[in-house]
């Protein structure tokens, strides 16, 4: 059996997936900016990152009327549906990663020219652990490799353990020092969308397997 | 895999022209009250295949069948099984609407007279049903001595449908019904088969893959004679397992 039939569809699918990797490289380069900012406090750069999520939101819009196209036009079914299944969850998942960057580079603003709480090491590790999983879900995405996408699962509970310790740890700062306790919370604000950004890596495995397999699984 | 009572099932069908093997080794579970689509490429044995079912592919000649088509159980093909009485029981509509160049109530009443109903009150009634169920009534009452040829395509279809229906059959084979009908005519044959599905088991053979997907419960796909795979409509539309189901339903196939 040749292929190569339904050369438009094809064309349509592959432009969908690589304007969703142009979407999950946006997102995952906001993310390491925002935390950047906020390690480095600088206002400049966490501003620059709010004024860039237009970008994403604007890349979601379009893929989503794209993909309502493409379903509309050439009626796909199987692994094609699935892709563009895929490719309409996973935007969602992306879009809301923008979003947790802008909140981190809000705080960053709403920081500066502060004492700082404390020195950042977790964070920053969160940071690099959840924006590597974000990188590699999308690259799973791009190969189709699930057992790459699998993986993440586990690389997820890490991320859990260390926004838990950072939790703890910002804690005992907020019992020790009233006058740290804003500030405090704002860090532990950043841990838990650190760790929702974690999830949402999660989440496009999952998308990615289904993609693949035609299965639902929970991976973590 | 199929859950509702079989109706009909076929094991290890065979079906020859001459010396050409068309259907192989096909063994389809079909169950009550559902849709069964059909799809397959031009040539893969799907129109035979559905002619094997009522025995209608003996007609032709050198054709030859083996293995079994059960029918609630029995056998069709036995000796002592009279073919005229299974295909009253499984009926069938063809590809192009076929009607006799006979009035429309003829056309209906036609296989009832077959039956041995000749009480003209009870044909009537019968006729009427029938062409109620298929919604054609209100449009052809007034004029039910007129040529059926009257009809434009997608009437003389569901007058075809209503001349199956009349019978009372308990299986409805349809052979591409809709491919000569306008997607207006399609859709209110489309609903009809929803209405239908109630009482009747219904296989049906389309080349309109979106029309497979929509109306049937269980697809099975065919190809070069045999049986590849077969399951829920969803399942093989959005998770089909075969590499070859895979390729012809999304289109690329050489
Ligand atoms: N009456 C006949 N005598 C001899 N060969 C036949 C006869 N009818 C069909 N065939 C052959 O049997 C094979 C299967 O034909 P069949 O009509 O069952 O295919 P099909 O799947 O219904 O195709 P299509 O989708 O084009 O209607 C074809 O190769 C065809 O040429
Ligand atoms: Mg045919």
């Amino acid at each position: 059996m040749k292929l190569g039939t339904r050369k438009k569809l094809s064309e349509q699918l592959e432009d969908l997936k690589s304007k969703t990797m142009e979407m999950g490289a946006l997102a995952s380069t906001a993310v390491e900016k925002a935390v950047e900012s906020l390690v480095k406090r600088n206002v400049r750069l966490a501003k620059k990152v709010i004024k860039e999520d237009d970008k994403i939101d604007d890349l979601e819009f379009e893929i989503e009327n794209n993909c309502m196209h493409v379903i509309a036009l050439q009626q796909p079914v199987a692994k094609d549906l699935r892709t563009i299944g895929t490719c309409l969850k996973i935007i969602t998942d992306l879009e809301r990663v923008g979003d947790r960057a802008v909140d981190i580079a809000n705080i960053t603003i709403e920081m500066a020219g502060r004492a700082p709480v404390k020195p950042l090491v977790d964070i920053p590790r969160m940071a690099e652990l959840a924006v590597g999983m974000l990188r590699d879900s999308m690259r799973a995405f791009k190969e189709g490799n699930s057992s790459l996408a699998f993986e993440l699962g586990k690389r997820d509970d890490e991320v859990d353990r260390l926004a838990h310790q950072v939790t703890r740890e910002l804690f005992s700062y907020l019992v020790e020092d009233p006058k740290k306790i804003s500030d405090a919370v704002r860090l532990m604000l950043v841990a838990s969308f650190l760790e929702r950004i974690a999830d949402h890596a999660t989440n496009i495995g999952e998308r990615v397997i289904y993609m693949e397999k035609g299965e639902m699984v929970r991976i973590n | 895999m199929v859950k509702s009572k079989i109706k009909l099932q076929t094991k290890k069908l065979n079906v020859w022209y001459g010396n050409m093997h068309v259907v192989k080794d096909f063994t389809l579970k079909i169950p009550e009250k559902k849709i069964t689509a059909v799809i397959g490429p031009s040539g893969c044995g799907k129109s035979t295949f559905l002619r094997s079912l009522n025995r209608m592919v003996e007609l032709v000649p050198g054709a030859r069948v083996s293995g079994e088509i059960l029918l609630d159980g029995e056998n069709i093909y036995d000796k002592d099984v009279d073919e005229t009485e299974i295909r009253l029981r499984i009926g069938m509509v063809f590809q192009k609407p076929n009607p006799f160049p006979k009035s429309m109530y003829e056309n209906v009443a036609y296989g009832l007279k077959v039956r041995g109903i000749t009480e003209e009150k009870k044909l009537r009634l019968l006729v009427e049903e029938s062409l109620k169920k298929v919604g054609l009534w209100e449009e052809v009452r007034d004029r039910l001595n007129r040529s059926a040829l009257e009809l434009s395509g997608g009437q003389q279809q569901r007058l075809c449908i209503a001349r199956a229906l009349a019978v009372k059959p308990e299986v409805i084979l349809m052979d591409e019904p809709c491919s000569s009908l306008d997607p207006i005519a399609t859709a209110k044959i489309e609903d009809l088969l929803f209405e239908l599905k109630k009482d009747y088991t219904i296989v049906i053979v389309t080349h309109n893959l979106q029309q497979a997907a929509r109306v049937s419960d269980y697809t099975a796909f065919m190809y070069a004679g045999k049986l590849i795979e077969h399951g829920r409509t969803e399942e093989i539309f959005e998770r089909p397992k075969d590499k070859i189901t895979q390729d012809y339903i999304t289109g690329r196939f050489g």
